[in-house]
């Protein structure tokens, strides 16, 4: 053959190059979560190696630890409300970027991507002060409007591209059946969205869920989650906070079986 | 037999410049299967989604069995759309496309099944009944949309460019499974393609459409042998176009200078003398003439090209005159008794009187 293939060697060696690079940064990602979970069941206060011995002390801990709790009730109850809120809103705008042409239709989806590109703190001093001057008493429920204003352009960037690659002819397919604009929006087109809508609300809630900046400025008396955890750090890592940490790790890791199973294609 | 669908002078300009639609006026018979023929940006796509209902003309007026249904929106037309990419529904399983058009209608399970059924059935496939459309190939899923829209029982069926997406072996045998289909369920259909042998083959007339007007429509064997004008000649089958002028005219044939010779001709059109034609001749029906032979009409001139295409020859002649003019063979052929034309041989071709097609005015490429 004319043609060098590479030798057999320098073959082995490139793979094992690649496969090194992948292994580091899969330990650079995930070492410090399992020194995490590791660390919420040692039976010692002071965070050091060796671990010393297994316990569950800190879970029990954290289950008396009422502030705690009401904390991370409070995450729920904000990503939660922040989500819908978000997709309540969120899905409609990107069916009307897709569906009509209107003069200053750049200029609107401009605007209602902004929110992304604006840092937190932006969003929070701005809405704070709006808050202000409406005479608004600041609680959970501000910082579930801030959080749904912040989070509206997860939801339309992401619905709206799926639309955009849906080809028009399918609902035109369903017109020509003799289904109404209605009929054909809830047979054919939500079917066909259904998961960008579940992942940009899974995607929503996570990140509303370790919302910090926006939530600084817009909370009250309450805590949410996040918030609790950056206030104890001031005295240091406690295996408690470690084990929060574990728990959140845990529900994540639920989430994320749960979007792929709901994103699923169907398939026989 | 009745009018099925009536178009009235229906115009779609899209800004005073961008004219998508001109002034068409055609009449379908019920049972037709009439084909709009054209190149991309004729406007045969806007005029058929114009009667599907998914645009409005901006003047004229669309009757349907009588009905005004200019303004209509597409589910409240009693016609049915093949789309160019199928768009069968992703979700749903091909029993559940099919059943999709007869939710409307109100039907009892019974019903919709046996008629989701025979629709099924009529394109052979109805043991995809729980596949979903993801699994079937590109023929299959054209015969599912056509299934789909058959169920329904419209008065008139469209077709956007239904065969396009198809590779070319499977394209010409669902030509004739599409003329047989057309024939088993006797609904009118109107299709839009810009393949001309699809639509010579495939239909009852032809409407060849240019730049939103209709060029010529007639019945295909009419559009081949008798061409209003110089776009449709080109546009259905060859034509090759030499200048000329009329010297002569008595009745019914007239004698044109052209390519360097007299020739005699029988015009569809009236001429008067002097005037300036084109004359379009077909490469299939010009004849290589050996020693000796005569024709109604010869040209004389040298061979520039010889182009091989499997079932023969083009050949490519420059007349006297300048002019070029294409001819066709087979292969094997006793012209002569060298083995193949050669390109700067002298050649003499015949070509019959009623084989040459004459126009008015001149030809701008």
């Amino acid at each position: 053959m004319a043609q060098k293939t590479p030798g057999l060697l320098s073959r082995f060696g490139a793979d094992t190059a690649f496969m090194s690079f992948v292994a580091i940064l899969m330990a650079f990602l995930y070492i410090p979560i399992w020194v995490l979970i590791a660390f919420s069941f040692n039976d010692s206060r002071s965070l050091t190696w060796p671990l010393s011995g297994f316990t569950l002390d800190w879970y029990r801990k954290l289950w008396s630890n009422s502030d705690l709790i009401a904390a991370i009730g409070n995450s729920f109850y904000v990503a939660t409300l922040a989500t819908v809120v978000t997709l309540a809103v969120g899905v409609p705008a990107a069916m009307v970027l897709h569906k009509f042409d209107f003069p200053g239709k750049s200029v609107f989806r401009r605007l209602i991507l902004l929110p992304i590109t604006l840092p937190g703190i932006v969003t929070g001093i701005s809405m704070l002060n709006m808050f202000k001057l409406m005479g608004f008493p600041l609680s959970l429920e501000t910082v579930i409007l801030g959080h749904a204003t912040a989070l509206l352009g997860v939801v339309v960037t992401q619905v709206y591209a799926r639309l955009q690659r849906l080809p028009p002819s399918l609902e035109e397919a369903a017109f020509d059946l003799g289904a109404s604009p209605w009929r054909s929006f809830i047979d054919i087109t939500l079917p066909n969205i259904r998961s960008a809508i579940i992942g940009a609300g899974l995607l929503s809630f996570v990140l509303s869920f370790d919302e910090i900046p926006v939530t600084f400025f817009l909370t009250g008396r309450d805590n949410t989650l996040p918030m609790y955890i950056y206030s104890t750090m001031r005295r240091g890592v406690t295996p408690e906070i470690n084990a929060v940490g574990t728990i959140i790790v845990l529900l994540s890791l639920i989430l994320i079986v749960v979007a792929v199973i709901a994103t699923r294609e169907r398939k026989k | 037999m009745a009018a099925i669908i009536e178009l009235e002078n229906i115009s779609k300009h899209y800004s005073p410049t961008i004219i998508g639609v001109d002034d068409v006026s055609l009449t379908v018979e019920d049972g037709e299967f009439v084909t709009l023929l054209g190149p991309s940006g004729c406007g045969k796509s806007t005029l058929l989604r114009m009667i599907g209902g998914f645009e409005e003309p901006t003047a004229g007026a669309i009757r349907l069995a009588d009905k005004d249904v200019t303004f209509d929106p597409p589910y409240k037309r009693e016609v049915n759309m093949v789309f160019q990419d199928y768009a069968l529904f992703p979700h749903m399983t091909i029993g559940e496309n099919v059943a999709y058009g007869l939710k409307t209608f109100k039907l009892d399970k019974d019903t919709v099944r046996t008629r989701v059924k025979d629709a099924l059935m009529l394109v052979g496939l109805y043991d995809k009944l729980n596949q979903r459309p993801q699994q079937l190939s590109g023929g299959q899923r054209q015969r599912i949309a056509l299934a789909r829209a058959i169920v329904r029982r419209p008065k008139v069926l469209l077709l956007d460019e239904p065969l396009s997406a198809l590779d070319a072996k499977l394209r010409e045998q669902m030509q004739i499974e599409l003329k047989h289909l057309h024939e088993k369920v006797g609904i009118t259909f109107i299709m839009v393609t810009h393949d001309q042998t699809e639509a010579l083959v495939m239909s009852d007339r032809v409407v060849v459409m240019d730049k939103g007007k209709i060029a010529q429509e007639g019945r295909p064997q009419d559009l081949y042998d008798h061409p209003a004008n110089p776009y449709v000649a080109n546009f259905i089958g060859t034509t090759s176009f030499l200048p000329g002028k009329v010297r002569a005219l008595s009745g019914e044939v007239a004698t044109i200078a052209a390519g360097g010779t007299q020739i005699t001709a029988h015009p569809d059109v009236t001429l008067s003398e002097g005037a300036t034609v084109t004359v379009g001749v077909r490469p299939e029906k010009v004849k290589l003439l050996a020693e000796g032979e005569t024709a109604d009409n010869v040209f004389e001139g040298t061979i520039s090209e010889v182009i091989y295409y499997g079932l023969g020859l083009r050949i490519s002649v420059t007349l006297a005159d300048g002019s070029k003019i294409d001819a066709d063979t087979l292969l094997p052929d006793k012209l002569s008794h060298s083995t193949l034309p050669q390109s700067g041989a002298p050649v003499r071709l015949g070509v019959a009187a009623h084989n040459v097609f004459v126009f008015e005015g001149t030809v701008t490429p």
